[in-house]
């Protein structure tokens, strides 16, 4: 597998991105960590970025706007990036995603958007019923999510996004609460493949491993790979954690598109090597 | 390599291929961010990072 030189672009090194400098060294892949917050560069010249020749790119950033301005600029200079900025964009964005799964034919739990902090109300009864859940469009780790029963519920949330500042608040991304088994399942996509699953249990309804939802293996069916390959062709995306939901009435249904995902979890849990299959997969990219 | 926690001015080991943005976990209970300005290499206490992707 030599002669690939790898850019690996990252803000904190965790263990996902250890991982991949050392398996990628173990394979003969030239990688070059690249830290994007100490990086400075001009828009279609690399010269000042120090990046030399590289046959592709992954992106590990945490921080969203670090993942994509800094993919922007690496495909500036005509770099391919996994995922591409486009990827990023669209998942780091919950309505741009559902939009795109369900103009694509993926299910997904029925979601309701408002612009306003008083027209949120009048969702409700117009097909919205309590309880729901009340998301930001931005943001991940499960962090803000609101579990409405009621209206007073719904009072005290749209009270407190009235007050903050950023006007992503004013925007109301708002999902019915889907009643799931005590578990939710987090499946990854590698270019046309679904190689691993984890279930994250949890007796709460948040059930992210970040919020202390336990991993464990799970099966994954050809619905459930179907499910996951149409989600991320909807997005465009070549290495994705797909959040999927089982839904009493409807079945799978996606609820989040994770494009620059964690797995530390699941291959404690699982054993599956997926750091070497998404190198693998590069590889091959770079070499098409 | 050893350096200094800035938190508690303990001694911290630091991994000589230290890259920046790797964190180390010191005995004070702080998390620090390794940080290199040319051949200097430093810490830092680990801010976090309020966007973000999960598992």
């Amino acid at each position: 597998m030599g002669g690939v030189r790898l850019l690996l672009l990252y803000d904190i090194l965790r263990w996902e991105e250890k991982s991949f400098i050392d398996t990628a060294r173990k394979l003969g892949v030239d990688i070059i960590p690249l830290h994007v917050p100490t990086v400075f560069g001009k828009v279609g010249d690399k010269s000042l970025t120090g990046v030399g020749e590289v046959d592709v790119a992954l992106q590990r950033s945490v921080s969203f706007y670090n993942s994509l301005e800094s993919t922007i600029l690496m495909e500036s200079y005509g770099i391919n990036v996994m995922n591409k900025s486009y990827t990023i964009m669209t998942c780091q964005d919950k309505l741009w995603t559902t939009s795109l799964l369900v103009r694509n034919g993926v299910p997904t739990p029925d979601t309701y958007v408002t612009f306003n902090h008083d027209t949120v109300y009048r969702i409700v009864g117009n097909g919205l019923r309590y309880p729901f859940v009340v998301k930001p469009i931005h943001g991940s780790w499960g962090k803000l999510l609101a579990l409405v029963d009621d209206e007073e519920d719904l009072r005290t949330v749209v009270e407190h996004r009235s007050f903050m500042h950023n006007p992503m608040y004013s925007v109301y991304y708002v999902q019915e609460l889907v009643r799931k088994p005590g578990r939710d399942i987090r499946v990854f996509t590698v270019g046309e493949e679904v190689p691993v699953a984890i279930y994250r249990y949890s007796d709460h309804w948040i059930t992210n491993t970040a919020r202390g939802g336990k991993a464990v293996p799970a099966q994954i069916d050809p619905e459930l790979e179907d499910l996951a390959l149409r989600a991320a062709k909807a997005v465009g995306g070549d290495f994705l954690g797909i959040d999927v939901f089982e839904h009493p009435e409807k079945g799978y249904v996606v609820d989040e598109v994770n494009a620059v995902t964690e797995f530390r979890n699941t291959v404690a849990v699982t054993g599956y090597d997926l750091t070497r299959k998404v190198l693998e997969h590069l590889i091959s990219v770079a070499r098409e | 390599m050893m350096a200094k926690c800035p938190v508690c001015g303990g001694e911290v080991n630091v991994p000589d291929d230290a890259l920046p943005g790797e964190l180390v976990e010191h005995e004070c209970g702080i998390t620090l961010e390794v940080v290199v300005d040319g051949d200097l290499v430093g810490l830092k206490p680990l801010e976090g990072v309020r966007e973000d992707w999960g598992e």
